[in-house]
This record gives structure tokens, C-alpha cells and sequence, in this order.
């Protein structure tokens, strides 16, 4: 590729060929005002607003080009603010304020070149479209749905769909609305707002699924993105529509042929850490969840007050209000014997609840009320935060919030019993949140099942040993870290994980295992080769010896459960430490002790 | 076997190592009340409890049996040993029927390491059961057979 060297308003810089003068200003910062460009389109020369003064190399006389189209060649002398190219811009900006002079980047853009007033008269002054085609570009080349194109000629040109009737070629995929400069397509959305489906969720096809992920790599939503979703509708023929993202990605790094694919690990040692999902608060019809916008579940107020969430951290009701009064209901779901809610403690919710109503009292100065049956700030500097959160003047309410009803003129009301008043309370409020128990995974099951893991009653997974092996599982080499053992805050969580990575290099260290000697094993002189212990053992650790006419056990890999003793009808085979002789042992001592005194 | 006159059955219970047993232990040291009739003989699994050892059990004196492991399907420590003993209980069942000894004297089911409250409840209930059944005196039976 060859470089060249031209002169932007005096200033030399370096094009490479293919770019064109805007690209070259627009990579050494030097601003031309645009309407009609887009980085990811092919330029189209419409608005003409980026009008500039070029002087070709040998020449004396200049002229006015786009720079947009106008390719940069070498020695090329441009002038991006000459007095020419200011009066040039001021009769397009005049043209186009008398056609759209209600849109506000018109008028600023008017306005910059001495433009106040629309020179000309003006039919519509509603009308917003400036004719620059952006969305007609897009809608054909990128997303390859040609339902957008021009129509009419000279004063009655206009865009639009064929007929200017609504189409089924449309996706909806908003295309049009993002690159129009003017604001003059909306899409209608068929449910409202920002709190429609997937509200809080991710914004775009592609996202980073939260700035802490790790890797911290951007994934497309293969239901959203265009691409695939032309892909799809075409079944293969759209192959290529929009890639935005991969026309802008600088490193290449988007693959659009990329697959799921299933990986196999010889690994000495697995730390389970499945963690946990939120319960689901519709479950107990009484905290009416899904019958108002404004009533969320904690986790939706922390992508609320997220300052990379939907509202930029701003805590708003649905109707985009700054809520007065807030309330919190501790235990949603946990500490609760209805059916389908969970009788333990869900731990986190209390300081998540606490934390939630200081961002509360912070950001919108609304009253807070915070209905808890404990309050169990049980860790290193919660029972300060606690006390510092009464101070923000948070009403703290001793009693379960026992409803949630959803008033006609919209507003929630939270009733419960205030038991340290001994008296029922009610508090008329615009959000409710709803500190939600979370739960162990709904496929937890299988999870047990593929590891040979046992689950408490509670559904959590079960460690070795309460107090004294809580990493541990009952399977040798396998680790729990996290909420998969049970509900844990992050610091507990934290700790929990490093003692799981301990337990593993601990035992990866070694390169050695020991393993119990409650092993079976068989007596070759004895089997009479029926196979039939082949058969019950889970482990796969008897082969048969052809040689020997004789089964013979893996000691490394039997676990000493017993049952192809108890299987052997020759009687082949010893469970050590579990003998035959051993149990019958055990069973005759029992019937020589003394006679039992009766206390 | 009896004090002061009062018939006190002997019940041997082989359980599991890591269910029963652990639910055995708990409800101990959580000190529920259970009556002492039960001896525990552990086992890593309920799949290595051979027929002979229950009867071995009732021909020492014993005047009940119980049975227990891990719940079914997935609870077994050793991935299915209790579906082995859920095949041969019931055969079991069938011979101590052959033999003459009453369906109440033996039990066998399932109670997983949570379950401790469980556990008590089945000791205090079975030990029960086999008090109204009274003393099974097969060892003595079987002795005078043998004459």
C-alpha cells in the first residue's frame, strides 16, 4: 500500500491509498461536520455539508468537494473552514433548515453558519427526514433487508417502505433508527418502554456480559444480532448481512463462524462452583411480582443503580420518575414454609437490602422503608453499616412484608405487622423490591448426578463434612467453591474458592493419592469365572484374567462399597476390613454383652 | 431379654456408611430422643449387606432388623449401590416370611445423612412395633430343633 502526504489546514499527515480525504481528517482529528456519513456505510455524498476546499497538486485553482467521497491523493492541499467552504455550508445548511427547521442538530448546525431563520418558505415543519439516505444505505447493504429505499423525485423525493405500507421484509432490528441524524424514523415497539422484555438485560446483540467478566470479551446474542437473524429468515441465502462490528473491530476479532464446541480435559481435580439462581418471586401470588413494573427483585435494583445499566445508575420508577418512597421486603422466599419457598436463610440478603436502601436514600432522597423479620448483619463491619444506614433515616420496619397490592392509581401498597409496635402497618409507596432467596441451580441434579455428589435437603450441594471438611465433596478429587455448597456472600465466597484451589494444588502436589485400604479382593483360587461381579460394580475396577480363568480387581480404582462381595455366589470375593467374619463377629459380640440395665 | 421382668427387644440396625449412619450419628449427638434397642453395624454400603448376615442377626437373638441406605435413585455414595439391596430386600422378605418371622420385624428403607429426625423417628416407631410383637426367641427355636 502506498503512502501519500497531503496538507489538511496547513497540517501535513500521512493517507494511505483507498482512504478518502474525511477518513484521513477524521484519523488526525481534524473535524469536518457530517450528516450523511457513517464509518461502517459507503459514502454517499448527500448532505454535502462536509463541502471542502481542494487544491490538486501542480494546480492553482481550487474547488469544493466532499470529503467524504473525495478520494485523498498525494500532495492534495485541503481547506476544511476557509471562508469558500463556510459560505458553501451556509447555503446547505439554508437549504436544509427550510426544509426540516424544527430538528435541533439542524438548527445548531444552521446556526454555526450564521443561519437563523429558514431563508426559504417551509411546507412541513414537521417534517424531519433530510434525504441522506443513511437508512436507505444501511437497511440494503448492511442489513440486507431492502424494505427502505427512495421513492418520487426532485421536491416529492421521500424514503420509506414500498407503497409507504407497512412490510413483513422489515425486522425490526432498529438499524434505521440508530444511524438516521435527524431523529425521523421511530420504531413502535409492540409493548412500551424501557421496562418491556428483557428490560435490564444487555442493550445490544453484541455485549460484554458484565465489566467484571473474564474473560472480558464481547459475545453476540445470536437471537438479536442481524446477521444471524438474517441468516436464519433466509435460511442461509442473507449470509452476510450488516458485520458493523466486524468492519469496525481494529484487532479482527470477530468470527462470525465460530461454534459451540465440547472440549475433553484429563484433569486430576474439579472444583465445582455452579452457584446459584434467584428464586422465582411470582411463586407466592401475595408479593404481587409480574403485576407491576415498579415491583423488582433485588438483583433487578442492582442493574438498576448500575451506572452501566439501562438508566445510567439513575433509580427511576417505570414511568422514568425519581420514586419518594421505596420499600424493602427482606425474605422474599426465604425463611418461609409456604409451599414453594425455601425454609433457610439466604444469607446475602439482609446487606444486599441495606445496601440497597443507602443507594436509595443517596441518589433519589426518597423515603425508605425496610420490612426484615431479623436483621442479620452478621460480618466484619455490617452491624457499623447497619447503624449507618439507620442514620441515611431509613424506616426500619420489624415485621414481614405480609403484601404488596397494586393500587388502580398505580401506587404499591405494602402492608405487614410492625411486631415491634404489635400493630399492622401499611405504607403507600411507588417501587418495591423484593430481596429475593436465591436457590440452587435447576440443574443441580444433574450436576450431582455427573459427579457423584449428594445434595442437602435444601438442594445445596453436600460437603464432606460440615465444620471440618466444608470444601470437600464425598468424592475423591472433587471441590465445592461458592453458593454451590450454599448460600455465601463474596467474602465468604472468596475464601471458600481459595480453599477449594488449595485443596486441589494440594493435592496435584503430591502427584501421588493414597487411597483406603477397604478394597475388595478376589480370591483367584476360589472364582468360578460366572463374570456376575463384572457386572455390579460402578466403578468398572473388575476385569476379568482370561489366563487365570479369574476376576481380578483394580485396587486403584475400587472404592470398597462391598457389593461384589455380597454379589460373589462363590464366595470369592474379600471386602477388607468388611469381612464376612468380621461382621459375623460383630453381630455375635452384640449378643454377649450384659443384659441391659434399665436406667 | 428382659429387666425386672419387662421384655426389651433387641434390634440390630446395618447401616450404610454415609446416609444412615451419618443420620444415626446426628440425631445423636443433635440428642434426640430414641430408645437404646438399636446396635449399629456400619457398612460402606447397603450393597454389600448379605441375606446371611440378617439372618445371622435373628439367629444371635435378635428380635428385629434394620435395613437402611441411601435414598434411590441418586443419593448412593457408590452410584447405585442401594438399587443391589432394593433387588434383594424384597427377596429377603420372602424367605424371612418362609422362616416364620413376622413382616414387623424387619425394615428396611432409606434415610439420607439429613435426615436425622427421621432416623430417631424410625427407632422409636420400630422399636415399638417389634415390643408389641414381643421376644422372637429363634435362637432357642432353633436349638430345640436341632435336639
Amino acid at each position: 500500500m502506498t503512502k501519500m502526504t497531503l496538507t489538511i489546514d496547513g497540517q501535513v499527515v500521512e493517507a494511505e491509498e483507498g482512504m478518502t480525504i474525511l477518513e484521513v481528517a477524521r484519523k488526525n482529528t481534524i473535524p469536518i461536520p457530517t450528516l450523511c456519513y457513517h464509518p461502517v456505510l459507503e459514502p454517499y455524498g448527500a448532505c454535502r455539508l462536509c463541502t471542502v476546499e481542494v487544491t490538486q497538486k501542480g494546480r492553482s485553482w481550487s474547488s469544493l468537494q466532499t470529503a467524504c467521497t473525495h478520494p485523498a491523493w498525494d500532495g492534495l492541499d485541503v481547506k476544511t473552514n476557509s471562508p469558500d467552504v463556510r459560505e458553501a455550508r451556509k447555503m446547505i445548511m439554508g437549504l436544509m433548515l427550510s426544509r426540516t427547521p424544527n430538528v435541533p442538530i439542524i438548527q445548531e448546525l444552521a446556526a454555526e453558519y450564521g443561519v437563523s431563520e429558514p431563508p426559504f418558505t417551509v411546507d412541513d415543519p414537521q417534517e424531519k427526514c433530510i434525504l441522506c439516505g443513511l437508512c436507505v444505505r444501511v437497511c440494503n447493504d448492511m442489513v440486507q433487508a431492502h424494505v427502505l429505499n427512495f421513492s418520487d423525485r426532485g421536491v416529492d423525493r421521500k424514503v420509506g417502505p414500498p407503497f409507504m405500507e407497512k412490510t413483513r421484509q422489515c425486522i425490526g432490528c432498529g438499524a434505521c433508527t440508530i444511524v438516521c441524524p435527524t431523529g425521523a424514523i421511530e420504531i413502535v415497539l409492540e409493548e412500551a418502554g424501557i421496562y418491556a422484555e428483557k428490560p435490564l438485560g444487555p442493550t445490544a446483540a453484541i455485549y460484554v456480559p458484565f465489566l467484571q467478566a473474564v474473560p472480558r470479551v464481547p459475545v453476540i446474542d445470536t437471537d438479536s444480532c442481524i446477521r444471524f437473524r438474517q441468516q436464519d429468515r433466509s435460511n442461509g441465502e442473507i449470509a452476510e448481512a450488516c458485520g458493523a462490528c466486524q468492519t469496525l473491530c481494529e484487532a479482527n476479532a470477530i468470527d462470525f463462524t465460530q461454534q459451540d464446541e465440547v472440549v475433553e480435559l484429563n484433569v486430576g481435580a474439579i472444583v465445582v462452583a455452579t452457584g446459584f439462581q434467584m428464586w422465582d418471586s411470582s411463586k407466592l401470588s401475595q408479593y404481587s411480582y409480574g403485576r407491576s413494573p415498579n415491583i423488582i427483585t433485588a438483583l433487578e435494583f442492582e442493574r438498576l443503580s448500575n451506572a452501566s445499566g439501562p438508566t445510567g445508575g439513575e433509580i427511576i420508577t417505570a414511568d422514568g420518575e425519581k420514586p419518594e418512597r421505596v420499600a424493602i421486603i427482606h425474605c422474599v422466599g426465604s425463611r418461609d414454609k409456604n409451599a414453594g419457598a425455601h425454609e433457610y436463610c439466604s444469607r446475602i440478603c439482609c446487606m444486599v437490602s441495606l445496601k440497597q436502601a443507602h443507594l436509595v436514600r443517596d441518589k433519589t432522597h426518597a423515603e425508605v422503608y425496610e420490612f426484615y423479620m431479623d436483621m442479620r448483619a452478621f460480618g466484619k463491619g455490617y452491624e457499623e453499616f447497619y447503624e449507618r444506614v439507620q442514620e441515611d433515616g431509613v424506616v426500619m420496619v420489624r415485621g414481614r412484608g405480609a403484601e404488596v397490592q397494586v393500587l388502580p392509581s398505580g401506587k404499591l401498597r405494602v402492608t405487614g405487622e410492625d411486631a415491634n409496635l404489635g400493630k399492622l402497618v401499611a405504607a403507600d409507596v411507588d417501587m418495591v423490591v423484593l430481596s429475593s432467596a436465591i436457590e440452587a441451580p435447576a440443574d443441580a441434579s444433574q450436576v450431582s448426578t455427573m459427579f457423584g455428589l449428594s445434595r442437602t435437603p435444601d438442594g445445596w450441594f453436600a460437603e464432606a463434612h460440615p465444620k471440618l471438611r466444608p470444601v470437600e465433596t464425598n468424592t475423591d478429587g472433587v471441590f465445592l467453591a461458592g453458593c454451590a455448597q450454599g448460600p455465601k456472600d463474596v467474602p465468604d465466597t472468596v475464601a471458600h474458592a481459595g480453599a477449594a484451589a488449595s485443596m486441589v494444588l494440594a493435592l496435584l502436589c503430591k502427584g501421588e493419592v493414597t487411597i483406603s485400604p477397604q478394597v475388595a479382593i478376589v480370591d483367584e483360587k476360589l472364582c468360578s469365572a460366572c463374570k456376575t461381579c463384572l457386572s455390579v460394580c460402578p466403578y468398572t475396577a473388575i476385569s476379568f484374567i482370561v489366563d487365570a480363568n479369574s476376576a481380578r480387581i483394580n485396587e486403584a480404582l475400587c472404592k470398597g462399597c462391598g457389593t461384589c462381595v455380597a454379589t460373589c455366589p462363590a464366595g470369592a470375593i474379600t471386602g477388607q476390613h468388611f469381612t464376612d467374619e468380621q461382621i459375623y463377629a460383630q453381630i455375635e459380640g452384640l449378643f454377649r454383652l450384659p443384659e441391659r440395665v434399665e436406667a | 431379654m428382659s429387666t425386672n421382668g419387662k421384655f426389651e427387644p433387641r434390634i440390630v440396625g446395618f447401616l450404610c456408611n454415609w446416609c444412615t449412619y451419618t443420620a444415626a450419628d446426628t440425631a445423636g449427638v443433635s440428642r434426640m430422643e430414641q430408645p437404646p434397642n438399636v446396635d449399629i453395624i456400619r457398612f460402606m454400603c447397603t450393597g454389600r449387606i448379605e441375606p446371611a448376615f440378617i439372618l445371622k442377626a435373628f439367629a444371635e437373638g435378635a428380635d428385629g432388623v434394620i435395613i437402611s441406605g441411601c435414598h434411590p435413585p441418586g443419593d448412593c455414595h457408590y452410584t447405585n449401590g442401594n438399587f443391589k439391596t432394593f433387588r434383594r430386600m424384597p427377596l429377603v422378605e420372602a424367605l424371612l416370611q418362609q422362616y416364620g418371622i413376622e413382616e414387623g420385624r424387619f425394615h428396611w428403607g432409606w434415610i439420607s445423612g439429613a435426615e436425622a429426625p427421621k432416623w430417631a423417628e424410625l427407632v422409636r416407631g420400630f422399636t415399638e412395633q417389634v415390643r408389641t410383637l414381643g421376644p422372637l426367641e429363634w435362637k432357642q427355636q432353633l436349638a430345640s430343633k436341632e435336639d
